[in-house]
């Protein structure tokens, strides 16, 4: 029950506990891993898998979002910048990897030409000689993984705080964070010889030494994906549930009330948009993995305001709604310009005039709305 | 062997453009073509570059149409399967897996820019599938899974600058977009204009979508060169010529020559802010041989008179007709055998004879440079003999 924090609990009600509303009430996280962790790998193809993997490296920036925007009253329109972040660092360790391999392909033809081993392929054309320092970590593994948890949330965290304490909130801080997102945007295309601009960073070999691209190892990301992000619902639901979340909606809701009551709300706000900023990179990371390139254009405006669409359509006020969320707008995405080729985007733009008009608590407000129902009838 | 393919390549095309002219029903009797073989077309036709990449399509679509008029390939129909790369890179590598486990494809017509093609290569690599790429580029690749039907950086940059400096002038101004095509183009405009002792008065890189060129216009007209060569890509060269235009550039005499604006894109700048200056491409609409004729009338009577080809479209339809050819020689569409029936294969196109190189995977080409016209259309003012394909080029 995501909703504990701004509703009262509804009293047991054996009639409601029986029917499947509310069974998804009471058992939601199970119900999700139920389906993701048995009938969706059970049900899709190694292909359909693997787009499914990808619609659930979205579902992370989105669970965050509901963190963020749904309980803590921040609208951050600039999530992309930290899925963008986890996603490149990941990209960085990964092309390392693959332009120190001498059997890819690409890099040796290149490599061979312009006489430098071991640089990834686009600083060769931008005739960059040397690694960038702040390349060099990425070598290892093992900062990598600590950098893509650790640098995002830090970074979100002073971002956050310097503003929060700056009394910046409300729409002036989505600004902010949406301006941070286009800058971030600009810079990677702009620097295209440290960054490789426009095209991104592709075209990775192995990871670890283990090939990414064969059916055994789609699976093991999969699981992988989804265990992480079950444990990013479960982490959001614990910190919804203990006296944090309870100060964070006292926040959302009367801030002045909760400052003069002495909770320092700067430091909240700014936890919680860590948080959000650590599930966003997880998730950017987990991406990169599994579709195999990062992207400028993961990072921008555009991304990080689908991102907040998610989150919309699953329900703001429902961690595993934005699970639900995020895999629908993509699957929706994914199905309609399948059949639809050429005019698959209106349907999309239908589907969110739709949930805006008539469902503005997203999926989970229709779980409420047959709550209600159910109640009456009980 | 590469002459048997021509001559079927006319016979193709002949037969083609009779059987268009029949009704419908006749050409596609119900249930009669029992044998399809699958082909994608991978483009964006929503987002940014949509504009660019939706017309490339109809091409490919005419080549398809032409062949399945005249039997298919090996006796199969071919079967188009369309899919949207929106623009997006991500979304191309997901769609190209699509085409290739899903569809099971034969062979993928797709990409427009670099950066799609850049996303779509691993996958194509990983999954052994084949892809046409048919628009100029940069080179410096050779994928064995990528099949490159349009100039690479040196078959345009080189003869385009030996040309300007022979007659146009020594000092140059070099304007591009930001990344890797426009700067490597670039770059070997340098390098042939240091071979040839020539002077750079000013070198200026914008993103993609810039529209305000005050900073280069201010220094074009303090250092007057006598050429400004021109990479700008894609929407930017709206602004771009309009801002020559009301500088009094074009018409103080001037030459600009753009090496990214085809007859297609003049259509979205306005031809009467192009007219005068020059562009240097494989193709022009205007090239006056039976095959492009046979082409420009077929294409306009499928989509209308008031549409134009390009470079790039061409490019699009000979890729078609050159996979067809190639499936038909190794008598297979295994993508190994196909890719290795495509060396040295010739083809009698618009642009004229072209044919792979037999191991790199692009063409012999001709550059051309055009002078548009007050209509759109570009008038030739130089063609080059073929030009080997050289995506590494020694510098």
């Amino acid at each position: 029950m995501d909703k504990a924090a701004t509703t009262e609990k509804p009293e047991f009600n054996p009639t409601l506990a029986s029917t499947a509303v509310g069974m998804l009430e009471r058992f939601g996280v199970v119900v999700l891993g139920v389906l993701l962790l048995l009938v969706v790998p059970l049900s899709l193809d190694v292909f359909r898998l693997g787009l499914a993997a990808k619609y659930l490296c979205f579902a992370f920036p989105a669970v965050g979002i509901v963190l963020i925007w749904g309980y803590g009253g921040i609208l951050s329109l600039g999530q992309g910048m930290f899925f963008g972040m986890g996603s490149y660092m990941m990209a960085m360790f990964l092309k390392l990897e693959s332009a120190a391999n001498p059997d890819s392909s690409s890099g040796t033809a290149l490599s061979a030409f312009f006489g430098a081993a071991g640089l990834p392929d686009f600083m060769v054309w931008n005739s960059i000689e040397e690694l960038p320092w702040f390349w060099e970590p990425f070598h290892h593994v093992w900062i990598t993984i600590p950098a893509i948890i650790i640098l995002p949330p830090l970074v979100a965290f002073i971002l956050g705080y310097v503003n929060f304490r700056n009394r910046v909130g409300g729409v002036y801080f989505t600004i902010v964070t949406l301006a941070i997102a286009a800058i971030m945007a600009i810079v990677i295309i702009g620097q295209q010889g440290y960054t490789g601009g426009i095209n991104g960073i592709t075209d990775f070999k192995t990871f670890m030494g283990l090939d990414l691209d064969n059916d055994t190892a789609k699976y093991v990301m999969y699981f992988i994906t989804v265990v992480l992000l079950l444990l990013a619902v479960l982490v959001g639901r614990f910190i919804l549930k203990s006296l944090l979340g309870r100060v964070l909606v006292a926040i959302r809701d009367q801030e002045d009330r909760a400052r003069f009551s002495g909770y320092d709300s700067a430091m909240f706000k700014a936890f919680v948009f860590a948080v959000g900023a650590l599930f966003a990179s997880v998730g950017g990371a987990m991406f990169t993995i599994q579709v195999g390139l990062a992207s400028p254009s993961l990072v921008g405006i555009v991304p990080s305001i689908e991102m907040v669409i998610y989150a919309a359509v699953g329900g703001r006020l429902s961690l595993i709604g934005a699970v639900y969320g995020a895999f629908l707008v993509n699957g929706a995405k994914t199905f309609f310009s399948e059949n639809f080729v050429e005019y698959w985007t209106y349907f999309i733009g239908a589907l969110y005039v739709f949930v805006v008009m008539f469902l503005p608590l997203g999926l989970a407000g229709i779980l409420d709305k047959l709550r209600d129902v159910g109640k009456r009838s009980g | 062997m590469s002459d048997r393919n021509r001559r079927k390549f006319i016979k193709t095309s002949a037969m083609a453009a009779a059987a268009t002219a029949l009704p419908m029903p006749f050409i596609w009797p119900k249930g009669a073509s029992a044998a399809t073989v699958k082909m994608g077309i991978l483009h964006s036709l929503t987002g940014t570059i949509a504009i660019a990449e939706k017309s490339v399509v109809d091409s490919e679509l005419l080549a398809v149409e032409e062949i399945n008029n005249a039997g298919g390939v090996m006796g199969q129909q071919i079967e188009a399967v369309i899919e949207d790369g929106a623009s997006d890179w991500p979304t191309f590598a997901e769609k190209a897996r699509k085409l290739i486990e899903k569809d099971k494809v034969a062979s993928v017509m797709g990409c427009y820019t670099s950066a799609s093609r850049k996303a779509v290569l691993p996958v194509f690599e990983k999954l052994k599938g084949l892809l046409y790429y048919p628009t100029y580029y940069e080179g410096l690749e050779i994928s064995p899974n990528i099949m490159y039907t349009a100039q690479e950086a040196t078959q345009s940059s080189i003869a385009a600058t030996e040309w300007l400096y022979e007659n146009r002038g020594k000092s140059f101004f070099l304007v591009g977009s930001d990344y890797i095509w426009p700067r490597t183009t670039i770059k070997l405009c340098k390098i042939t204009l240091d071979r040839l002792g020539g002077t750079v008065a000013g070198e200026n890189y914008y993103p993609l979508g810039h529209i305000e060129f005050s900073s280069a216009i201010n220094k074009i007209k303090a250092t007057k060169p006598d050429v400004i060569v021109n990479c700008v890509v894609g929407g930017s060269n709206v602004a771009f010529f309009k801002q020559l235009k009301a500088a009094g550039i074009i018409d103080a005499g001037t030459t600009v020559l753009s090496l990214a604006v085809s007859e297609e894109e003049v259509s979205g700048i306005g031809s009467e802010n192009t007219a005068g200056t020059l562009t240097c491409m494989g193709y022009f609409q205007s090239l006056s041989n039976p095959t492009n004729e046979k082409y420009v009338s077929a294409f306009k009577k499928k989509y209308g008179a008031n549409r134009v080809t390009g470079d790039t479209l061409e490019c699009a339809y000979i890729a078609v007709h050159l996979w067809a050819m190639a499936a038909e020689k190794a008598q297979s569409f295994d993508v190994e055998k196909v890719v290795a029936a495509s060396s040295g294969l010739e083809i009698d196109a618009p642009e004229g004879k072209v044919k792979f190189h037999t191991d790199n995977h692009h063409l012999w080409k001709h550059a051309r440079i055009g002078e548009f016209l007050p209509d759109g259309q570009a008038k030739m003012l130089y063609e080059s003999p073929l030009i080997e394909p050289d995506p590494f080029p020694k510098l």
